[in-house]
């Protein structure tokens, strides 16, 4: 089972003109099983959301609590979080020159199991992973997101979700700059993983286009550092037809 | 100055015929009075710490000399000629005081002899060891390699000693040349080297110089070329500990059309007082019309109290080229790689030696002699075992006690 609960979330970021809040009180819990997916204007707050529970460094968290489990995430360090069952796929992977996919797959791997994979089988699950999101076989001799087309780095995020296998994905604007051809190579690969037991998600995108193909339980519309409104998938056809026009007049 | 000697100016400059001009290298000469005792704040010394030398600069004669294992594969030769013989083959002229004193003091010089059009798979390996810091060492070496030739040559440095060395790579037509040079020196060495390298006609040559130990080393890696299409690849990696002073300072002169040269040199420092500084000059003349030029050092500072230097220079004599260009970025740890790596449940440690080990292994397998790049591997481990795995409390990307210009 996985259940991320994430209660009365605020965080701040420094800024040149001091801190600046960002997320003003975030409640959103994703049970057992669920997709969900954030959308937003630019600016909202969405990546900050995704960020701040993986733990990355640059954002403060000045209330509220998320427990993973029941236990508390924010009291874990980045790679402990990842460790819990926590994977966050980013918006703008990072370039790791001289460190090859192969051997930051197999870190990976073995700092979230506590014992290296077994060799035979992780070679072919590598293969396999890389082959379902038509990456070439030689990828796996490339330094770690180095020259990688933007096509290639989100499916790298998504190979490295299927062959990890968190309990809770968090995919931040994973759809933002693909063809249609990768962004269904990609929903593919989310889809796989969710179709496993317990598998929570947590899809962040400015656009509808991404939940023809991962259909979610619920969407939130996230305006200005809180949840605007919710619903089921219909919400997100409204937003399609209609924008968030309405949302950020209101907030004005 | 009369009329004819205007003129002849004049035509020499447009002809460039003169003695080599750049506004930051010193003219290459034998002689001593070219190249005055240095008072430190000299362009090609403000960065050395002048009393390390250890009185190099005063030129004493010396017997002393470093012990010489080689291994030379068939076809290769490695004889004793005479100063006048080195000078003869076209040996590059010194370019600095410790060069010329080099020269001049050496006595005899060694010739590595590669015949033309021969094959050398098996690299050539010359083995330096000293026997103490007290001892004074000249040296004065030539490789030659005879055109359409191809040999990979490597010179390791270890034990310890006060050496001052001019080293000339000779090239030929077409040959394809690499040459490594270790410095893996005890604590207390001093090694200033000279290494100049004539690219010829279309050779290819690629020169590597890695510095782990000594005291004080101070390398110059210079490449010029006799004749158009020659290419230059200048490789250098540098890991200074506690106190370490170690420079390295580059020339590439382009005095030929259509020539390339390409520098990556990395370094990290790690200790109270590491010292570090990278010079790169690049001279593209006139008559270097169609050339290429990239040159690129990156430090990563893994503590505080290190000072890291670098000063990329180029000075364009003609617009009328391919490229020239040159980067330099000194840091600490990158925030951003430590964080996507930390987000796959990689520890903190782990996760900065895997971003070391990708610095320097992104130019360990540019060297091309796979013995060398798997001791390279080993070495770069066991220095950082000696920081980043033991210690883990340091973070941040501000550079504090460092400077890059």
């Amino acid at each position: 089972m996985s259940e991320l609960v994430i209660t009365d979330l605020k965080v701040s970021v420094d800024t040149e003109d001091g801190p600046k809040d960002i997320l003003k009180g975030v409640t959103l819990t994703i049970k057992d099983g669920e997709t969900h997916a954030i959308m937003g204007p630019n600016g909202s707050g969405k990546s900050t959301l995704a960020y701040s529970i993986a733990g990355h460094p640059k954002y403060t968290i000045t209330g509220g609590t998320v427990t993973l489990d029941g236990e508390d995430v924010l009291a874990m360090s980045v790679d402990e979080r990842a460790r819990a069952g926590l994977f966050l796929a980013m918006q703008y992977p990072v370039e790791v020159p001289g460190v090859s996919v192969s051997n930051f797959l197999r870190t990976a791997k073995t700092a979230l199991d506590g014992e290296a994979p077994k060799l035979r089988t992780w070679v072919k699950d590598v293969n396999t992973a890389l082959e379902k999101l038509n990456l070439d076989p030689t990828f796996g001799t490339r330094s770690v997101n180095e020259g990688f087309s933007g096509g290639e780095k989100k499916r790298h995020e998504i190979a490295q979700l299927e062959l990890l296998n968190p309990k809770v994905a968090i995919l931040d604007e994973t759809d933002s700059g693909l063809d249609i051809d990768a962004l269904k190579i990609v929903s593919e690969g989310v889809n796989r993983f969710r179709a496993q037991e317990g598998k929570g998600v947590l899809l962040i995108t400015h656009y509808t286009r991404i939940l023809r193909y991962i259909e979610p339980d619920y969407v939130h519309v996230f305006v200005d550092g809180r949840i605007a409104e919710q619903g089921g998938p219909e919400l997100a056809e409204e937003l399609e037809a209609s924008g968030y026009e309405k949302y950020l007049t209101a907030a004005v | 100055m009369t009329l004819t000697d205007t003129a002849r100016e004049s035509v020499e400059s447009a002809l460039e015929q003169g003695p080599l001009f750049s506004h930051l290298n010193p003219p290459p000469s034998y002689d001593l009075a070219d190249h005055p005792v240095p008072h430190g704040r000299e362009e090609i010394w403000r960065f050395t710490p002048l009393k390390r030398l250890r009185g190099i600069l005063d030129g004493e004669a010396s017997d002393a000399t470093l012990t010489r294992e080689a291994t030379l594969p068939d076809g290769v030769t490695l004889t004793e000629i005479s100063a006048e013989q080195a000078r003869e083959l076209g040996e590059l002229a010194p370019i600095d005081r410790p060069s010329a004193l080099a020269a001049a003091n050496a006595g005899t010089a060694v010739l590595l002899d590669v015949p033309a059009e021969s094959e050398i798979a098996e690299p050539i390996v010359l083995r330096l060891h000293g026997e103490s810091a007290d001892d004074l060492v000249w040296g004065r070496l030539v490789i030659r390699v005879g055109r359409h030739a191809q040999a990979t040559v490597v010179i390791t440095h270890t034990g310890s000693a006060r050496y001052s060395a001019i080293t000339t790579v000779l090239a030929g037509d077409a040959s394809n040349v690499n040459v490594l040079s270790l410095q893996d020196w005890d604590d207390d060495a001093v090694h200033l080297g000279r290494d100049a390298i004539q690219v010829g006609r279309d050779a290819s040559v690629k020169h590597t110089s890695i510095s782990f130990g000594g005291d004080l080393v101070r390398m110059h890696a210079n490449v010029e070329y006799a004749g158009p299409g020659g290419s230059a690849e200048l490789l250098g990696l540098y890991f200074a500990d506690e106190g370490q002073h170690l420079e390295h300072r580059l020339f590439a002169d382009h005095n030929a059309p259509r020539t390339k040269s390409h520098v990556l040199y990395k370094g990290a420092l790690q200790g109270q007082g590491a010292h570090t500084v990278w010079i790169g000059n690049v001279l593209i003349r006139k008559i270097a019309e169609g050339i290429e030029t990239y040159e690129e050092n990156r430090n990563l500072v893994l503590s505080d109290g290190c000072q890291a230097d670098s000063v990329p220079n180029l000075e364009i004599e003609t617009g009328e080229i391919e490229g020239a260009g040159h980067a330099s970025a000194t840091a600490r740890f990158d925030d951003e790689q430590l964080f996507y790596l930390r987000s796959r449940g990689i520890s903190e440690k782990e996760s900065r030696r895997l971003v070391v080990h990708g610095f320097f292994n992104d130019l360990i397998r540019k060297v091309g002699i796979p013995s060398i790049e798997e001791q390279l591997l080993t070495t770069v481990e066991a220095e950082l075992a000696k920081n980043v795995l033991r210690d883990a409390s340091f973070v941040g990307s501000s550079v504090p006690g460092s400077e890059a210009r």
